[in-house]
């Protein structure tokens, strides 16, 4: 009798338990279908050829683009991944190749994950103080940096796995005939994990690209074309920003346009990362 | 067991041996694998290490090329000396005594680039070459390893894109394209299957003429079959060395006689 009791109630639990699990996915989905649905809905409504030709427009005047804006954004992200991307490269190549049981290895691995941690707001302050309060500018380099410094830890960690991955048999045969470690490590790994590494890189671009608060005190805006990187820079994000906040409703238009021309963006970087992805598993 | 008093392979063929080694104790951090080693590797002739597993064979192995080295936490003692020069000594250049001495591993490990280029790679990395004498010298090492007329035609194709048999014998090219004075092979067989065995086995045979071979093998046949010479290791311990011819009929030692006759191991 009491077995049966028992087994009843396990099964009921069981039963719960789907139910609930199941419900909070649902929630999930339903919320970023909605965020889905609602970016591209307004966002479309914003896109034309004006949209991505013409600077903006001033408050009360018909039209206008944000051509500035994304010509900002992508000339601060590429910075930022010229900076980030070979610092993050050599550091996961420091952890998986020489510092792997060493106690440096393990401080900089420590370190990796903390920065991974750190508020991006908190990285736009660093880089405020230490790259635009002494010049009195804002600026698109200090907006890469503090890119940059967000990107490290990412590409660091998933080139350190990645290449934990190649096996050892690999490098010591690539030694085996001679060749010289450093030769090893570009040559052979760097080839053999190339699709791993890329995927890491793409994922650490899409990450940043997306980021507001570390460009506000940075790169913060404006209303033209940047004319060299040493002056505030107009970029998509601190742009949205601005505008939805702003009374007009031809700027909350163009904000709607910038956040769907992001969320595409990224959506396309991550697509091609996974498919990257998936042939390395291949 | 270390005062076994052990016949070296001196006393049995060309008295100048290609490697000699000598009290070679070897260390994983605190773990020690091998114990007082010693034993001559004779020029251009096959020499078999055979024993039971986790006995030391691919450690005594990795000693020959200094691959170890790679690990920080593992250590040597004694001396291994190359045609009489100790490849410890300050003096010895690490990329070209591995140049010198090649290595096929058990599974095969094509690099992740074309069957020409797994091959070349080693070649440009030691010499100067043209591109013709380039290509020469990859058809020539492909030939050596008796690959070149099946993969003549796939010479753009992916190294990793050939069978298992052919990445080792690919592997083997690229071994000898360097023009090593030997070759060390752990296991190069016991990934592959029985007819690939038997062309590397024919292989190793013409091999031996131009390199001396130091093959690790769990195959008591293979041994017996291709090896002038073979060595017992039992424990971190050379227990027997001689001839292979003797080793296999009439073993000194008993440990060693359990072994061939698949009494353990
Ligand atoms: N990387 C390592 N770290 C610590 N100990 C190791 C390591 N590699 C091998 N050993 C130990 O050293 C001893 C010898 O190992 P080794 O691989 O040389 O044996 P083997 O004769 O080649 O065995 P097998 O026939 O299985 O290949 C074993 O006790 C093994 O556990
Ligand atoms: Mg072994």
């Amino acid at each position: 009798m009491k077995k049966a009791d028992n087994a009843r109630r396990r099964e009921t639990l069981d039963i719960a338990m789907r139910v609930v699990s199941g419900a909070a996915s649902l929630i999930g989905i339903f919320f970023l279908g909605w965020i889905l649905w609602t970016v591209a809905r307004q966002g479309l409504a914003a896109f034309n050829i004006d949209f991505f030709t013409e600077l903006p427009a001033p408050p009360g005047v018909e039209g206008g683009g944000l051509a500035n804006a994304i010509a900002g954004t992508a000339i601060i992200t590429l910075l930022a991944t010229l900076m980030g991307v070979p610092l993050g490269l050599f550091t996961g190549v420091y952890l998986s190749e020489f510092g792997k049981s060493t106690r440096f290895g393990g401080m900089v691995r420590f370190t990796m994950n903390i920065t991974m941690g750190v508020p991006s707001i908190i990285v736009g302050l660093f880089v405020y103080t230490l790259l635009v309060l002494p010049f009195k500018h804002f600026s698109a380099y200090a907006g890469a940096v503090a890119l940059a410094i967000i990107m490290l830890p990412v590409v660091a960690r998933t080139t350190e796995d990645m290449l934990n991955l190649v096996p050892n048999a690999l490098r010591e045969s690539a030694l085996a005939i001679g060749m010289p470690r450093w030769r090893m490590i570009i040559a052979i790994l760097f080839r053999a994990a190339r699709s791993g590494l890329l995927t890491g890189i793409l994922l650490a671009v899409a990450r940043v690209s997306g980021e507001t608060a570390p460009l506000l005190f940075t790169a913060m805006s404006s209303p033209y074309w940047m004319k060299g990187l040493a002056e505030p820079t107009a970029n998509l994000t601190v742009t949205i920003f601005n505008y939805a906040m702003s009374p007009f409703d031809d700027w909350k238009q163009l904000a709607w346009g910038a956040s769907l021309f992001i969320m595409a963006t990224v959506l396309g970087v991550n697509i091609l990362a996974r498919t990257l992805l998936r042939e390395r598993t291949k | 067991m270390s005062d076994v008093k052990l016949p070296l392979y001196g006393e049995m063929a060309d008295p100048t041996p290609k490697i000699s080694v000598r009290g070679l104790d070897f260390f994983y951090g605190d773990h020690q694998a091998l114990f007082s080693n010693d034993i001559d590797i004779a020029p251009n002739r096959v020499t078999a290490v055979i024993g039971p597993s986790g006995c030391g064979k691919s450690t005594h192995l990795r000693v020959y090329n200094r691959i170890f080295e790679l690990y920080r936490e593992q250590r040597v003692k004694g001396a291994v000396l190359l045609n009489g020069e100790n490849i410890f000594a300050p003096t010895v250049k690490l990329l070209d005594l591995r140049r010198r001495v090649g290595m096929i591993f058990q599974k095969p490990t094509p690099f992740p680039m074309s069957v020409f280029e797994n091959v070349a790679y080693g070649i440009r990395l030691h010499y100067a070459v043209s591109k013709s004498e380039l290509d020469g010298r990859v058809e020539e090492a492909l030939k050596g390893a008796a690959l070149w007329e099946e993969v003549r035609d796939l010479l753009n194709r992916p190294g990793t894109a050939l069978s298992g048999g052919q990445q080792q014998r690919l592997c083997i090219a690229r071994a000898i394209a360097v023009e090593p004075e030997v070759l060390l092979m752990d296991e190069p067989t016991s990934a592959i299957d029985p007819i690939a065995t038997a062309k590397i086995e024919e292989l190793v045979e013409g091999l031996k003429g131009k390199y001396t071979i130091v093959i690790v093998t769990h195959n008591m046949q293979q041994a017996a079959r291709i090896s002038d010479f073979t060595a017992f290791f039992f424990k971190g311990y050379i227990i027997e060395f001689g001839a292979t011819k003797q080793i296999f009929t009439n073993p000194h030692n008993k440990k060693t006689e359990e072994y061939i006759t698949g009494r353990f191991g």
